[in-house]
């Protein structure tokens, strides 16, 4: 049983570089999308800010699988043919950034209107109030519901292997296809996406640590 | 007062009128203040005289009227059509004015030499050294050269307010706007914050302040303005308004009332 598990090593690890690349892309993409799209809903016009919310409660009533199936199987009925690694970064990351929309909608909202004012009142241009005096205070009530959702996307990951792409999920199913040692396999999956997240979470309370100087 | 043409108001609001929805809160109002002036504005609360100061620095806008700082119009293009500054233009505009809070509205996530050089380096353009000596000027100024470093929950409430004036001046502003600033204060740290407020107007800051501190008021003002009901109800020096024989029904009563409570 071992050799047959350390026989399929690296192809695991093929795997779960897989599951990081795309949970790099989601996060990285989602976070990008998401931040803009944020500001526009607390800062942007009206018809920007209708935009935003019909989108932001349109994708999060949505299961996620429903999405991913959609543009993969969905669009190429009006000629858009993307490949499952897309189709899936691509659904997984509208669901994401719906999600850090409404943080940074919270994170921003949070901040006391006398910020922006004194902000204001020296001076401070829109961009300058934002980068230098909203965004700072924003950032540490966005950090935990944000590395939250980064453990959610690292494990919803693992729903690509429904399109077919051999992330650690998929790759893990084909050894046990191979090998029938469902136990020992699916407690190493575990493990690891475990370790990535523990990782994760570990590293945001040191984060938070670090920017906990602002008393509420 | 000299004539207008050789001694132009500094600040010149010219028939302000506001209103949110139906209410009419500001109502046709004129103020000229001179340069070095304090004019302090009392009045029962929802008179108008923190809309009024809102507008100097266009937090607010208003519907009709003008106000202008050395003869430029503060929140609309110069010329004819009322059309709103661009936000560059208004950020350079409020740059010309100083403006102290109720809640002293600190950043939290600056220290109180970082609250300061804020403004310096983004809208002055001083570099990080030079923006440094001018906020420990101010500070040293307000008795705070020791908490330089000292983020704003570190500090007590009348220390806070005291970095939040030495923020405004340090812009070097051609007009202070004062807004209460020392009624969230407990009453113990009121006299420090005055304090600062009488020396920089002896220093000749042209400052224009709403407060409850009517003896503060009476000391420190060349004029009092009494706002009743979103308008002007008397102006004059302190001695003037706050005598207890006006015949000003409105400003009698105020006086009386806030007598009876303070006194």
């Amino acid at each position: 049983m071992l050799s047959q598990i350390l026989y399929a090593l690296p192809f695991l690890a093929e795997g779960f570089a897989v599951t990081l690349w795309v949970s790099l892309l989601v996060v990285v993409l989602s976070l990008i999308a998401g931040v803009l799209l944020g500001v526009g809903l607390v800062y942007g016009p009206a018809p920007l800010r209708w935009a935003v919310r019909i989108f932001s409660d349109t994708i999060r009533g949505i299961p996620i699988l429903v999405l991913m199936f959609f543009v993969y199987y969905g669009l190429p009925a009006v000629g858009v043919h993307l490949q499952s690694f897309w189709a899936a970064v691509l659904a997984l990351t509208l669901f994401k950034t719906a999600q850090v929309v409404e943080y940074v909608r919270g994170a921003v909202a949070s901040i006391p209107k006398g910020q922006s004012e004194a902000a204001m009142a020296i001076g401070l241009t829109f961009r300058q109030r934002l980068t230098s005096v909203i965004f700072p205070q924003a950032f540490r009530r966005f950090l935990p519901p944000w590395i939250n959702g980064v453990t959610d996307a690292v494990k919803g990951s693992a729903l690509v292997s429904l399109l077919g792409i051999t992330d650690l999920m998929q790759a893990i199913n084909q050894v046990i296809g191979r090998t029938y040692e469902a136990m020992p396999l699916y407690i190493l999956g575990a493990l690891i996406y475990f370790a990535v997240n523990y990782a994760l979470s570990y590293a945001s309370r040191r984060l938070e640590r670090r920017f906990a100087f602002i008393r509420d | 007062m000299a004539s207008s043409n050789d001694n132009p108001a500094l600040l010149d609001i010219a028939e302000v009128s506001k209103s949110f929805g139906s209410v009419s809160v500001l109502r046709s109002v004129s103020l000229q203040v001179a340069k070095g002036e304090v004019v302090t504005i009392i009045g029962p609360s929802g008179s108008g005289k923190t809309t009024l100061l809102r507008c100097v620095n266009f937090l607010e806008s208003y519907d009709s009227g003008s106000i202008r700082i050395d003869g430029k119009e503060v929140g609309f293009r110069d010329g004819g059509a009322r059309q709103r500054r661009s936000e560059r233009d208004l950020a350079a505009m409020r740059a010309e004015t100083g403006m102290v809070f109720q809640s002293f509205n600190l950043f939290p996530h600056l220290t109180a030499a970082g609250n300061i050089m804020l403004g310096l380096t983004k809208v002055r353009g001083k570099s990080k050294t030079e923006a440094r000596s001018i906020s420990e000027h101010w500070l040293s100024r307000v008795g705070l050269a020791h908490k330089a470093d000292s983020l704003p929950a570190e500090l007590s409430g009348g220390q806070q307010q005291r970095v939040g004036i030495a923020r405004a001046v340090a812009m070097e502003p051609k007009i202070l706007l004062l807004d209460e600033i020392t009624s969230a204060l407990d009453p113990e740290l009121v006299g420090e914050v005055l304090a600062v407020v009488r020396s920089l107007a002896e220093d000749g800051m042209t400052m224009v302040m709403v407060t409850h501190e009517m003896a503060f008021a009476r000391d420190a003002s060349s004029r009092i303005v009494f706002m009743a009901d979103g308008g002007v109800s008397a102006v004059g020096p302190p001695k003037e308004v706050l005598a207890a024989e006006t015949t000003n029904e409105r400003l009698r009563a105020f006086l009386a009332r806030f007598r009876a409570s303070h006194f």
